[in-house]
């Protein structure tokens, strides 16, 4: 089960994730983040706080957005992973490839630095 | 001991994967992280298998052979569909899957990454493939 919720805040957008990301499900991910992309969203938060699993195919809807967001110059900033999520971005190394912060302070505080 | 789980090749049943596979390591002594780790491992190898050799014919199944023994645990998967041998498959580079934008080519990486040994044979028309977990390892 995956829930995702938008809320737009000033001038950036949260997706807030809650639930499982897998094979079956990874296609939400990527409808909701192709959106925010192709509306030209300059600033996009996910909150992971209550995201409980990703697999292969979740990370793999990230990884094909970090293209679009280095040409668009986009902030794409993820937060509040929990341990063995977290973990599952970094057996590959792509928590050094994205912006991933500990909570929604540290990504705000990302969002508006520079 | 030695447990078993046939899966119908549905997407909608990885979650029913991970749910098995959470009992089952329920009381061995590896962290949150190790034991997420083995269940990422054991279900990118099943939705390979459930989306690349059977196409997600609810028709056809997987069976998942679960062995714990007291230094390691190995799980056998076996399908009789399309061989797919995950020690030939040449994984992307990760350079690649971004700058090709491709949404897959991760799974098999973390695979290699998580467990400590794989296997494949393939044999009258069935193929397993064999991962085995180390619970001594760090």
């Amino acid at each position: 089960m995956l829930k995702i919720d938008r809320t737009k805040v000033d001038d950036y957008v949260v997706l807030k994730l809650d639930g499982e990301v897998d094979a079956s499900n990874s296609v939400e991910l990527d409808l909701a983040i192709q959106e925010l992309v192709a509306g030209n969203e300059e600033k996009i938060l996910v909150d992971g706080t209550s995201l409980e699993y990703i697999s292969s195919a979740g990370l793999g809807v990230f990884m094909s957005y970090l293209e679009d967001i280095q040409e668009k110059r986009m902030k794409f900033i993820i937060f509040g992973l929990n341990n063995k999520v977290k973990n599952v971005f970094h057996i590959l190394g792509l928590d050094q490839l994205l912006q991933i912060e500990d909570n929604e302070i540290q990504a705000l505080e990302l969002l508006y630095e520079g | 001991m030695r447990v078993e789980l046939k899966l119908h090749c549905e997407k909608s049943r990885l979650s029913e994967l991970r749910l098995f596979l959470t009992d089952l390591l329920a009381d061995i002594a590896l962290s949150e992280i190790k034991k997420n780790q083995i269940i990422l491992a054991v279900e990118e190898v099943c939705s390979n298998l459930i989306i690349h050799s059977h196409e997600c014919n609810p028709k056809d199944s997987i069976l998942l052979n679960v062995r714990k023994d007291k230094h390691k645990i190995t799980f056998e998967i076996k399908d009789s569909g399309k061989a797919f041998n995950i020690l030939e498959y040449q994984e992307p580079q990760l350079a690649d899957v971004i700058r090709e934008r491709r949404k897959g080519g991760l799974g098999i990486m973390l695979v290699k990454k998580i467990m400590d040994s794989i296997e494949f044979e393939t044999s009258n028309n069935h193929n397993i493939c064999r991962l085995t977990k180390s619970l001594n390892s760090q």
